[in-house]
């Protein structure tokens, strides 16, 4: 009796994964007549990876027989799985640095990246010079008021060490200057977000991709982080999104980063991102 | 092939599955020690340890603010967790009538199966709020602008807390539950009150369990990852208050790894060679203690 | 003074304030997710794909993930598990090589997921490369074994030894051999308790975060073997929350947690019925 009993809940378990199979199996056989097959690997940057989804995305509805895989990781990861051959394509999201260029990685730049600095939406402060982001930033400027906003105490709040966006911008904002060593360190730019969002005395920074109404971007110098302004070069803080192949990549990789130059692709990087080929 | 042999063949299979976890951890401390050993050796074991700056990007490797943070948020999600939880212990074993039992052992049976991001989500969207509101409506002439923020060692801490509260209870329970009988009847009978007879002979009696029920709570709070990065605002810097933000061991490696490379790896996993050794040495700790329970029992 | 009979009432009043704060707490905590979580959790969310990074769309190909990934990690480790457990009780008196693979048990249920983590990286999704093709289920479910291997070999013990002496001395005594007697006797009347250990353990697996996120990609897409990558449901949680953080992806990632929630209430009451089961039986 006791056997039987084991053997049903053995049974739903069977059940429930040969679904789980089958709709599996429903969901990724589509009919292609474009002879193209294979699977692409993409794994790296976390911020490159919504941009890389999309672009998979309509990559495989023009090869349905590709399977093209995106995954996060971070930009070293990316770097490091692009040189041992873990994935197809590492993608970063800062530049390389002196030891990683002798690894003989082919580097496609395939979009640019805005860094918007943001803050609470109740916060007055609509501009800020750069000087003043830096000042902010490495601690020499305490509270809004100083900058003409409301009286209250700057909370920064920064991306963890090694983060690409970080990286970019302690480069083109900071220069040698530290980050103040008090300020809040969140992993992800989706916990920057959040951050900000909670409390009013905020300010951080975050990919411009991932902009929307909970955050008030402030523009620098009097330029808007935009696609335009950071192409004519008078919003400076931005960075490349970069692609890894090794030597001799498959067809299918060679075709997706095709995919990803063209025209069609560029439209989709330039929902959110900066495109490249003008 | 007889059976004889084939009995043999089934208990080197046995064997082996026995020694799984055996290999495991020594495959697990291998990895890690190998993967750190770079760092320690390069910057030299004390300064590590007691190093209070942490720059990885610039080859500056210092965890003591980490060391000092994970011990910082540990106890204070015992000191808020372990009354309580040894309270509802007590509660449950000696006074609940059985209904409502029946109400709480399922609901800290599902306190503890939630996943530990749910418990960040909620300390990262509400403890956060409750405690930024307090440090800036009632405490704001007192502390530091930097230690107005919500994230904090307090709020840490009490999600914490709440994540410990099912091993305390139920460690708890069971060691007040398995005092012999005779003891509790004795009491009584010498006309002493439920209460007295609680915290004079129930609880002293089951105290190598309520301590074991303490070091493992211990354990999972210094082990907690997820929620903690969620709610402590990781900073890298020796905390010095109760509202001041934090960040953990488990953190550092978690929140940093994703984008780590070269010698910041290593830092990393160097990182998790410290909190393996604490943790082995807290679990020592908690054999000794729960075996000194039993020969006592 | 006080006296005895206020002590005994404060006392038993503070105790019962205790009780009940444990349920308060635990209302608040999935109260709260379930209160956020239900209203965004449609049928379209459970059964559509997740787009622009799970902030739209829904998270189908995420349980399925979740699925393949937790019964992955069950067959890998529930055999090493319950082959543990009947060598510890069946194979074995107590001795110094009991103690030794006690200690690594023990040692091995206090290891932080980080470490398993950082572990799962170095051993499998690096070293291993070749044969688990880095990140994927397969490194994942190697990494989560690993994890639930020290609940399973004690449910499973507990379990065992609760089969009294005397079935498998009747067993012997018929000219059954050791092996016969394991298989035919002391496992199926062990099973019910083996059964509650494993699922208890899927409770582990699926609450699992910081080890996977290291060990197994994270990629959105449905696995469609076990050597591509995948994200379970919390760490879909947390990557939401977190790497996407807009307020749409915020009420996604509730909704996600008051699924988790749900999963977990479900499991919990299947090993509750299962021991209730087996309880009866025995007694």
């Amino acid at each position: 009796m006791l056997i039987f009993r084991g053997s049903k809940i053995a049974l739903l378990l069977v059940v429930i994964m040969v679904a789980a199979i089958a709709s599996t199996g429903c969901g990724g056989e589509k009919d292609s007549g474009t002879g193209l097959s294979g699977t692409v690997k993409i794994a790296g940057s976390t911020s490159v990876q919504p941009l890389g989804e999309e672009l998979a995305e309509a990559f495989m509805d023009q090869y349905p027989d590709v399977n093209v895989n995106v995954q996060g990781g971070g930009s070293s990861a990316g770097i490091e799985t692009a040189k041992t051959g873990t994935a197809d394509i590492g993608t970063t999201s800062r530049e390389l640095k002196d030891e990683e260029k002798g690894y003989g990685l082919t580097e496609t730049i395939v979009a640019k990246d805005g860094i918007a600095i943001v803050t609470n939406n109740e916060n007055k402060v609509t501009d800020l010079t750069m000087e003043q982001v830096a000042k902010i930033f490495s601690g020499d400027i305490k509270n809004w008021k100083e900058v003409g906003s409301q009286d209250g105490p700057i909370t920064v709040v920064v991306r963890e060490e090694g983060s690409g966006t970080r990286g970019a911008f302690e480069e083109i904002v900071l220069g040698n200057a530290k980050i103040i060593d008090t300020a809040i360190v969140q992993n992800a730019t989706g916990a920057v977000k959040t951050a900000v969002t909670k409390d009013v005395n905020a300010i951080g920074f975050i990919s411009l991709g991932s902009i929307d109404s909970a955050v008030k971007t402030i523009t620098v110098d009097g330029s808007e982080p935009s696609e335009e302004n950071v192409i004519n070069g008078s919003y400076k803080i931005s960075r490349p999104f970069i692609f890894l192949t090794a030597n001799e990549p498959s067809e299918a990789t060679e075709e997706f980063i095709k995919f990803v130059l063209s025209n069609e692709g560029q439209d989709i990087v330039s929902e959110e991102y900066i495109r490249v080929n003008n | 092939m007889n059976y004889k042999t084939k009995e043999k063949i089934y208990e080197k299979i046995l064997l082996i599955s026995a020694f799984f976890s055996v290999i495991t951890i020594i495959l697990i401390g291998g990895f890690v020690f190998k993967e750190g050993f770079p760092t320690i050796s390069k910057i030299g074991l004390i300064d590590f340890l007691l190093g209070k700056e942490w720059y990885p990007t610039k080859g500056v490797f210092g965890i003591f603010p980490m060391i000092v943070g994970t011990f910082a948020v540990t106890i204070g999600a015992l000191i808020l967790g372990v009354p309580l939880g040894v309270a509802t212990a007590i509660f449950l074993a000696e006074f609940a009538p059985a209904r409502v039992c029946r109400i709480i052992r399922p609901a800290v049976e599902l306190l503890a199966g939630i996943p530990s991001v749910v418990y960040g989500l909620f300390g990262m969207v509400i403890v956060n709020q409750i405690i930024m509101h307090i440090e800036r409506t009632y405490l704001a002439g007192i502390l530091k602008p930097e230690y107005q923020r919500g994230y904090s060692v307090l709020s840490a801490s009490i999600i914490l807390a709440i994540m410990i509260l099912p091993t305390v209870i139920n460690i708890s329970e069971d060691a007040i539950r398995s005092v012999p009988r005779e003891y509790k009847e004795a009491s009584l009978a010498l006309g002493a009150t439920d209460w007295q007879t609680i915290y004079k002979v129930l609880v002293p009696a089951a105290s190598s369990g309520i301590i074991a029920a303490v070091v493992l709570g211990m354990g999972r709070a210094l082990g907690e990852t997820m929620a903690v990065i969620m709610v402590a605002g990781n900073t890298a810097i020796v905390p010095d208050s109760i509202f001041a933000p934090v960040r953990t061991l488990t953190g550092n490696i978690a929140i940093e790894m994703g984008y780590a490379a070269g010698d910041h790896v290593n830092a990393l996993f160097a990182t998790g060679i410290v909190l393996f050794v604490i943790i082995m040495v807290l679990n020592t700790v908690a054999t000794y203690i729960a075996k000194r329970g039993v020969s006592q029992g | 003074m006080i006296s005895v009979k206020t002590t005994q009432k404060i006392a038993k009043t503070a105790l019962w304030i205790a009780g009940l704060s444990t349920v308060a707490i635990l209302i608040m905590v999935i109260g709260y997710v379930l209160f956020e979580g239900i209203p965004v959790m449609s049928w379209e969310f459970l059964t559509d794909k997740p787009r622009k990074m799970g902030s739209k769309g829904g998270i189908f190909p995420i349980i399925v993930a979740t699925v393949y990934f937790t019964a992955l990690t069950l067959a890998i480790a529930a055999p090493i598990g319950v082959g543990a457990a009947i060598y510890l009780t069946e194979y074995t008196r107590e001795g110094r090589l009991t103690r030794i693979i006690r200690f690594g048990t023990e040692a091995l249920a206090g290891i932080p997921s980080i470490v398993f983590g950082l572990f799962g990286f170095a051993f499998f999704v690096i070293l291993l490369e070749p044969v688990t093709h880095g990140w994927s289920l397969i490194s994942g479910s190697l990494t989560g074994a690993t994890m639930i291997l020290p609940t399973l070999v004690r449910t499973s013990e507990e379990a065992i030894k609760t089969v009294p002496v005397s079935y498998r001395e009747g067993s012997l005594a018929l000219g059954a051999t050791k092996w016969q007697t394991i298989c035919k006797v002391v496992l199926p009347s062990a099973l019910p308790g083996i059964v509650t250990g494993v699922i208890l353990s899927i409770g582990r697996v699926i609450g699992e975060t910081a080890a996977l996120m290291l060990t197994l990609g994270g990629s959105l897409r449905m696995p469609e073997s076990i050597f591509d990558p995948a994200r379970t449901m919390s760490m879909h949680l947390y990557l939401v929350a977190l790497e996407v953080g807009t307020q749409e992806a915020t009420k996604k990632a509730f909704a996600t947690g008051a699924v988790l929630i749900i999963t977990i209430f479900l499991i919990n009451t299947t090993a509750n019925w299962v021991m209730k089961k087996f309880i009866t039986k025995m007694s």
